[in-house]
This record gives structure tokens, sequence and C-alpha cells, in this order.
């Protein structure tokens, strides 16, 4: 590009000789110039965005072209992926503290027909009906042919009874996979683990939910997929659940109760490691509740969580440990127990017009069981704190045990609380609870006096909770427990070595129209061992046991509940691992066991 | 010089062509590999967790109890007992060695021999 100079000599010389301004020139030079400048960045202008133009083109064709190809394909697995990783829509199993299964999954098949493809319905459905006695053949057959072009037929099916049904060999008749949830123990803890069933269903696959107990109110824990493949710990050992239920269940027997219930509880931790309710029912074979009558009737029925009841004399340690705790009494004190009480238009009486007084020592008032010395401790401590304590140690609100029907079983307290009702309460009448309720409150006496929450799953941090009572008026409740057992109305309960401490509770059962039956009754017996160190709460009720003993019919807990209860702790304290306190073997004596 | 690189940039086009066709077919056989092992771990996961279900049914307190029952006389199981704990300082123990040699032992004095020995040593082997 040849530069041209803004003043030319030869054009303004020229210009000079014309007498023209030689100055024009070199504003048209200049003119010149700033035009050439400027048609070249346009020109440079032009070029970057024709580029940028079809950059952004190309870019965004390729984006285009590629969500296309995306969006047309078939979707496929990605194959090469490593399997490490568990893609699975599994329900987590369940299992006992140490690892042994309680609930878990097994793949069957469903059976399905598809009426259009079917070559002979009448053949299919004759044959059918033998394999599946409980079809009937006329309405299956009516099912086949009234132009559905689906239906269901069985939803589990056993593999012998798959292959019997692919021997028919009809076209029509097709199966699905299922995942069943299956209990491999049967009845064992059957109440706690509920029972599963399927949700929504389809051909390929149907969902699994729990229906009840533990399979229901961790229902979303367990079907998490970020879950699958990890067990959850019940709180539950299976030996101790399977000695335990063995034992209540030759008890109930033997004393002719229609029913029973044992809760065992860690104290400190709050784990149940047994909870047993009979009758009961197998989980795999769930059986329908029951359409009319008593509720509490069914076997599906939770004794131990869900069945209320007045707990009877088992209540009179919580005066004696408040009004201890109060700083009211000390174990030695004597207070009134002159029976009968009058109070109002009510009389107290003790058991079998018994009288006890005039004055008992609050400890003799425990071990003897005087409903009329306990009347006396709580209006020493008054109706307003007698509340306070009860509500404190959660005999107000329902357990927070991780069972669906836990949050049901309200315990049934007066509305109002006249002095009448402070004296009741005091010997555990006017109030009902569940066994799980004075598991938790025998465990907050026992192990020091801070507040214990039951729970079913393995926990191996000790929570201490709220503190209730001091350390010492628990050791001196605890004392007083095991003098009922040394001395007083539990005397069949004791265990060598284990020194049980507790109290028995009989309670007269209600009227559904007001009043109390005199041949029914709720036997409780609640106590911990082994009382020198407290570690465990057994809390075991008889719903309307009888003994015979010597032509005599007994009803009182300390015949029924308590020898029960004995031989429970005595079976099963080995298995806990407790070594009984006293020597019980000379060297001669070690047996081998393999247990 | 030229026609030279023709041949080996043509020979080289061809023998890449080769290895990405041999890499292509030994890709979709490693594909059908993981399939095939997948679904194989998938058949044995769904075998392993009948076998636990299996196991837990056939363990169950139940019926260990009752076959506790059945070959009592073989086995003479009893349920676990208080009385069945023991000490350890019940237990005997095998007593100490009686006579045990000290470790260190030395000779006072070194061996000799006295008197005359009857057979003298030899190499030599005799046959009859």
């Amino acid at each position: 590009m040849t530069r041209i100079p803004l003043r030319p000599l030869a054009r303004i010389l020229s210009a000079r000789a014309r007498g023209e301004n030689p100055d024009t020139i070199e504003r048209e030079n200049i003119r010149l110039r700033q035009k050439q400048t400027h048609d070249r960045a346009r020109a440079r202008a032009q070029g970057r965005l024709l580029l940028l133009g079809v950059a952004f083109t190309m870019a965004f064709t390729s984006i285009g072209a590629r969500m296309g190809m995306m969006a047309a394909t078939i979707p496929t697995e990605p194959r090469s992926a490593n399997s490490g990783a568990q893609i699975e829509a599994q329900r987590a199993d369940l299992t006992d503290r140490n690892g042994r299964i309680l609930a878990t999954n097994i793949l069957t098949h469903s059976l399905y027909a598809q009426p259009k493809d079917m070559v002979d319905p009448a053949r299919v459905a004759h044959e059918l009906v033998g394999i599946f006695p409980d079809l009937d053949e006329k309405q299956l057959l009516a099912r086949f042919t009234d132009g559905r072009s689906f239906l269901w037929i069985k939803k589990k099916l056993s593999p012998e009874q798959m292959q019997q049904v692919h021997d028919i060999g009809d076209p029509g008749l097709l199966f699905g996979p299922r995942e069943m949830r299956l209990y491999p123990n049967g009845r064992l803890a059957a109440h706690v683990l509920g029972g599963a069933s399927f949700g929504a269903e389809g051909v390929n696959s149907a969902e699994v939910i729990g229906t009840a107990g533990v399979e229901k109110a961790l229902d979303a824990r367990l079907r998490d997929p970020a879950n699958a493949g990890k067990p959850v710990a019940l709180s539950l050992d299976l030996t101790v659940q399977a000695t335990v239920q063995e034992v209540l269940e030759g008890g109930m027997k033997m004393m002719q109760a229609k029913g029973a219930a044992a809760v065992l509880l860690d104290v400190r931790t709050g784990e149940i490691l047994s909870l047993v309710s009979l009758p009961d029912f197998d989980p795999n074979n769930r059986p329908s509740p029951l359409v009319k009558g008593d509720p509490s009737d069914s076997p599906l029925f939770n004794r131990a969580v869900q069945g209320v009841y007045e707990l009877g004399s088992t209540f009179k340690i919580f005066a004696a440990a408040q009004a201890l705790d109060l700083g009211l009494v000390n174990p030695d004190s004597m207070i009134d127990a002159n029976a009968p009480m009058v109070w109002g238009k009510f009389k107290i009486k003790e058991f079998e017009n018994h009288n006890y007084g005039p004055l008992l020592s609050v400890r003799n008032m425990i071990v003897k069981s005087s409903n009329v010395g306990a009347a006396h401790l709580a209006l020493m401590i008054g109706g307003v704190r007698q509340q306070a304590f009860l509500k404190s140690l959660g005999f107000f609100d329902p357990t927070p045990v991780e069972l669906i029907e836990a949050p049901y079983a309200k315990p049934l307290v007066p509305s109002r609380w006249p002095d009448i009702t402070t004296i009741t309460t005091a010997y555990g009448h006017g109030i009902s609870a569940s066994p799980m309720h004075l598991a938790a409150a025998y465990a907050t006496i026992a192990n020091g006096g801070t507040l214990v929450r039951p729970t079913l799953l393995k926990s191996d941090v000790v929570e201490n909770g709220p503190r209730i009572i001091s350390p010492k008026t628990s050791q001196e409740a605890i004392s007083m427990l095991r003098g009922v057992v040394t001395e007083g109305t539990a005397s069949l309960g004791d265990v060598p070595g284990y020194s049980v401490a507790g109290k028995t509770g009989t309670a007269d059962k209600p009227k559904k129209g007001g009043g109390y039956y005199h041949d029914k009754v709720v036997n409780t017996f609640a106590c911990t061992f082994p009382s020198t160190d407290p570690k465990y709460v057994l809390i075991l009720t008889l719903d309307e046991p009888m003994e015979i003993v010597a032509s005599q019919v007994r009803r009182t807990a300390g015949w029924t509940a308590v020898p029960v209860a004995a031989e429970v702790i005595r079976r099963v304290a080995p298995l806990l691992g407790l070594r009984p306190e006293v020597e019980t073997a000379s060297a001669t004596e070690v047996t081998l066991a393999h247990n | 010089m030229r026609s030279v690189l023709y041949a080996l940039s043509f020979l080289s086009v061809m023998g890449l062509a080769f290895w990405a066709y041999r890499e292509n077919y030994a890709t979709q056989d490693a594909l059908r590999n993981v399939d095939r092992l997948q679904n194989e771990i998938a058949d044995l996961r769904d075998e392993l967790a009948m076998q636990k279900a299996e196991w837990a049914y056939l363990n169950r307190p139940d019926r260990i109890r009752e076959l506790a029952a059945i070959s009592f006389d073989k086995l003479g199981l009893l349920p676990m007992e208080p009385s069945q704990f023991g000490d350890a300082k019940d237990i005997p123990y095998p007593p100490p060695p009686a006579a045990s040699l000290p470790a260190d032992l030395t000779l006072s004095a070194p061996i000799s021999v006295q008197g005359k020995l009857d057979v003298v040593p030899t190499n030599e082997v005799q046959i009859p």
C-alpha cells in the first residue's frame, strides 16, 4: 500500500499557482485516509462476525444432533460399569443383635393369565383347581371366558406348584417374578416383626410393604434403595427370645391363662432383648384382624405394647420411691396402715381383709403390699406431685418403641385427679398402662434413677436420660423390692445366684359396664436382677390365670406370674452371660455344656 | 522419496484399520462377557439370599431344640443353667513336670573311660 502524503508538493504548488487554498488538499487527503482506515476495520469486524457465526452454528448443530441421537436411541444399562454397587430394589433384612436373620427376602413367582391366548379355558380351569384346591372351577372358568384380557390367579407359588402349572402347558398361563418376605423363625417375635404384604403390583415385580410391627414402623428405612443390602439390627436376642417364649408358653398353659406377655429390657441402654406376647401368630401367614368382638382376643394383639391394663400393686414402688426422693420418709419411717381406710364414701381394704397396721414401715408396706400404707404415702406426696412424677416416668404418653402399634397404645389416665384418684393410683388402680410402660419405669428406677427410653433398635451407646430420682433412692427402692422376694409376696421368685428384686401386682379386670370382676385378674410381676447391680428388667403379665394349690384356687401374682418369671430368669440369665453370684457348683460338679 | 512416504502412510492406515477392527470385536466380546458375569453374579446373589434364608430356617430355635431332644442319647445337651458356670480355679491344671533338668547343664569334668574297652572300633566290615 502506498502512503499518500498529506501535502503533495506538486499539487500544492499548482494550487498556489491557481490561487487556491492548499489546506483543502490536506483536508481532502485526511478524509480519504480516515475512510480507508474505517473500511479496513469494518471488513475485519465482518470477517470476525462471520467466523463466530460459523463456530456457533457448528457447535449448536453438533449439540442438537447429539441430543437428537440420544433421544432416538433405545435406553440400555451401562454394560461396562462394574457391579460392585448393587442395583437392587430389595427390602433390607432384619436381624437380631447378633446378626441372626429375623426377616429376609426370597424369590418366588406369581401366576397370572391372559385368557385371550388360552387354548382350552375349560381344561385349564379344571387342572388349576387340581393344583390349588382353594380355587373355584366355575368362577375361574367364568373369569377366563368373560372377555377380559388379564387376571391374577395366585400371588405366590411354591417351586413345585410352579412346575405343575407349567406342566398344564397352556400359553395363556404366565409367571411373574416376585420377591417374598420370609420370616424363617416362624412364630418367634411375631408381634415385633408384624408382617409384610404386596403393595403396588406389576407383572414383573411388586412392592413389598410392611403391614404391622417393626416392618411398618421402619418401612421407609427398609425400602430405601440407599440402604439396600444393609440389614437393620434389632435389639432382640434370638436365643433369649426363644427361651422366654418357651417358658412363657409353658407357664401360660400351666396357669390356665388366656394370654401372657413378657418384656426383658436392658436397664442401661433401654434395648428390648425379648418381647413376647401370647397367643401369637405366624407372620409368614398373618391372620386377618377380627371384624367383630374384642380386638384383644385376636392373636395379632400385642399384649406387651398394645394391652393397657391396671397394673396393680407394682405401682406401689413409685409412691415409695417418690416419697423417699422427696425426703418425706426413709425406709424405716412408720406410716399409718390401719385397714380398712375410709375416705369419703370409699373404703380401702387390704387383700383378704388383712390389717397390717396400725403402723407399718415404708419398707414393710412394699414387702407386705399394703394398699392402705401406699394410700397414706400418696396423700403425703399429694396429687399434683404424684401426677408430675408418673408423667416424668412416661405413664401419660405412648411408649417410643419402634412399633407401628405403639403410638396408639395411649395409657388410660383419669382426667380429673381428686384425692381418691391419688389413693387408688398409689396401688395401681384407676390408671392403666402397658407392660412396656412398666418396664421402662422399672428400668428407670433400677439403673440409678435416669430415664430409660425403651427401643427395639440395637444401640451400643448408653444414653443417660434426665435424672428422675437420686441414685440413693434408686438403691433403697431396689433393696425394698429385694425384700419382697426374700420375705414378702414374691417368695417363689427367688432364683439362687441372681438375687431377683421385684414387686407383684394383682388387678381385678374391669367390667365393660363398670365395676370389677372378682374371678378375672391380670397378674403382673415386675422385677430386676441382679439386685446388687441391676442389669435387666423383666415384666411378666398373665391374663386371667389361676392355680389350684391344695384344692384352693389361687389368683394372686405371687402364685402365678412369679414362679413363671423365676423360671424365665433361671433360664435366661445364663444366656445373657450373667454369672450366678454365689458359688453354686463345686469343682466336681462342673458339667460340660455347649450352648 | 515422496512415493516411499505415500506407501508407508498407506500401510500404516491399513495397519490401524486392522487394529481398530480387532479392537472393536474385542470390546464387544468383553462387553458380552461382562453381561454374562453380571447375570451370573445376580443369579449367585439370589442363590446366596435363598441359602441364607434356608440356613436361618434350618437354624430356627424351635428346630434346634427338637433336634437336641431327639438326639439326647448321643449329645446329652440340656438347656444352659446357672450351675454350669464354673471357675477357672476349679479346673485341675496339669501338674508341673516333676523333675526337670536345669537348662544350663554343663559337665563338671571331662568324661574319662576307666578300664579297657572290649571292642576296638574299626571301619572294616568282616564278611563271614
